[in-house]
């Protein structure tokens, strides 16, 4: 075991797969709450764009997403951010994670706006709130707190799914597991110990925090 | 409708502004499409050669439909194991054996959130280390390992919110004919709840097609890996991996579709139905308008529960 970290830069990998986690995070949020706008505007084609997103991006399969961000956006279509390769390839992996983790975003925030029963925007609007103040004061508050655990069990999601950056690759966990699995084929069970245990401490808290959360903010009705 | 939480029925003005926002946004997303049809077109991958070959037989012979079937076959058994792992271990969790119990949840929730592909790797290098199978069997014994053991456990969480959102009066009626527990759960609450996770089962094949592209990394001939081969044939890879996309989005999509159909026959004959067992990108895409109602109506159902 100790020979592994000793000869393998285990936690850098792990670094990496953090990485990529917080940036794909941040993209996939604010795409997502851009098409989560898209879907519950008031206007019909704004929201039949939005649908035709989520429902092409959740039905595609995320390596063929990361493998195409590659061949056709970066080789074929020459989309580059860096002269560096490697650099470039983290860069559309990230994009190709916010892209289709934007999907899951988009109805976790939705079904958050669903949990708010109308009679509260009827209440609120009776009482004499505008549409801006009845929204920030009594909407989205709910809203918010309705998503918060379809949020994190995306934020979950997404840790794992980095491991797919491997197909154009990207130097993270998945990846440098490979590599080890090569060289010391004898040693597979505690690499694989390793690297699911690594897993199990990034996603274990963010699913006891969402719980802890979503049960204290829960909105009482 | 969601809408109707957020915004008023909007009046003649309303509608005014909608139709001149709609304008500017469909001038958008043609803006949008006509640029990326341009970029493609600029590197030559509209060019009617690059398209073609997807009309030859030697191409859906040779490539797509062997391609299809692995993938197809790969989640056909893994839907399958894992319908029985979750058996095995959503009863292990209901049980009332605490060493069981607690086996059980852990085993769940460890391969809960261990990663797909790294369960893949893992399984491939262990096969072919140890020579388990014939070597050509090893990348769909991998792919299929990897799939039973993610879905497998997303199945037994299935499994136990569908006996979990029961009425109580149900396992209540059961223990007071005199059933024991353990009866209880296997004659009275597992039927109703398979029925009950059955429209979410056929959401998590969505989820297990999906998954099979993984193997593409661990050289498993599926559809997707045929990109590969089509484009160094063809010269399109490009043309190859977007026409692979909409026979993906296609199957799944329909598969949705499906989905949704179950729900509401179950809920037409008044069966209770759940929803996403996972939640997030690991749990079935729900089919629009059909779907929203039935979870309205659960949500109430749960209301009641409580």
């Amino acid at each position: 075991m100790g020979e592994l970290f000793a000869q393998y830069n285990i936690l850098a990998a792990f670094g990496m797969t953090i990485l990529l986690t917080v940036f794909s995070a941040i993209g996939s949020l604010v795409i997502g709450t851009v098409v989560a706008v898209l879907r519950v505007s008031p206007v019909g084609l704004f929201q039949k764009v939005g649908a035709f997103y989520v429902n092409t991006l959740r039905n595609t399969p995320l390596t063929l997403i990361i493998i195409a961000s590659n061949i056709v956006m970066a080789v074929n279509l020459g989309f580059n951010f860096t002269e560096d390769i490697a650099r470039n390839n983290i860069i559309w992996a990230i994009i190709g994670l916010s892209v289709y983790h934007a999907a899951f975003v988009c109805e976790a925030l939705r079904s958050g706006v669903n949990t708010v029963p109308v009679g509260q925007a009827e209440a609120a609007r009776s009482v004499g709130l505008t549409f801006g103040q009845s929204l920030t004061e009594v909407l989205l508050p709910q809203a918010f707190r309705g998503a918060i655990t379809p949020l994190g069990n995306t934020l979950i999601a997404l840790t794992k799914n980095t491991t797919v950056a491997t197909a154009i690759g990207v130097a993270e966990v998945s990846g440098l597991m490979k590599e080890m699995q090569e060289f010391r084929p004898d040693l597979i069970v505690p690499i694989f110990g390793i690297v699911a245990i690594g897993f199990v401490i990034l996603t274990l808290p963010v699913g006891l925090l969402t719980t802890h959360l979503s049960r204290r903010l829960a909105v009482k009705r | 409708m969601s809408a109707s939480v957020l915004f008023d029925a909007p009046g003649p003005r309303a509608r005014a502004r909608h139709r001149l926002t709609a304008l500017a946004g469909a001038l958008l997303v043609a803006a949008f499409v006509a640029f990326a049809l341009f970029k493609l077109g600029e590197r030559g991958n509209l060019a009617a050669d690059k398209w073609s070959p997807f009309a030859t037989g030697s191409m859906w012979v040779d490539y797509l439909i062997p391609g299809l079937l692995n993938t197809l076959k790969a989640a056909a058994i893994s839907i399958v194991l894992a319908a029985i792992f979750g058996l095995v271990f959503g009863m292990g969790r209901l049980s009332h054996n605490g060493p069981i119990r607690w086996l059980s949840t852990v085993v769940v929730e460890f391969f809960r959130s261990v990663p797909v592909l790294v369960m893949m790797m893992a399984a491939f290098g262990l096969y072919t280390f140890n020579n388990v199978f014939q070597s050509e069997i090893n990348p769909l014994a991998a792919v299929v390992t990897g799939l039973t053991l993610y879905n497998g456990a997303v199945v037994a969480e299935l499994l136990r919110s569908g006996v979990g959102g029961l009425p109580r009066g149900q396992s209540e009626a059961g223990l007071s004919i005199g059933l024991t527990p353990t009866q209880t759960l296997r004659a009275i609450l597992l039927p109703q709840a398979v029925t009950a996770m059955l429209p979410a089962l056929v959401g998590q094949l969505v989820v297990v097609l999906k998954d099979t592209a993984l193997g593409q990394i661990i050289t498993y001939p599926e559809l997707l890996n045929t990109y590969q081969q089509i484009g160094s044939n063809w010269g399109n890879p490009v043309p190859a991996i977007l026409f692979i996309a909409v026979i993906f989005i296609l199957i799944n999509y329909a598969l949705t579709v499906l989905a949704a159909r179950v729900e509401s026959r179950l809920r037409r004959r008044g069966r209770p139905t759940i929803h996403e067992a996972a939640g997030g990108p690991g749990a079935p895409a729900p089919v629009e308008d059909a779907t929203d109602e039935a979870r309205h109506h659960a949500d109430e159902e749960r209301l009641r529960g409580h």
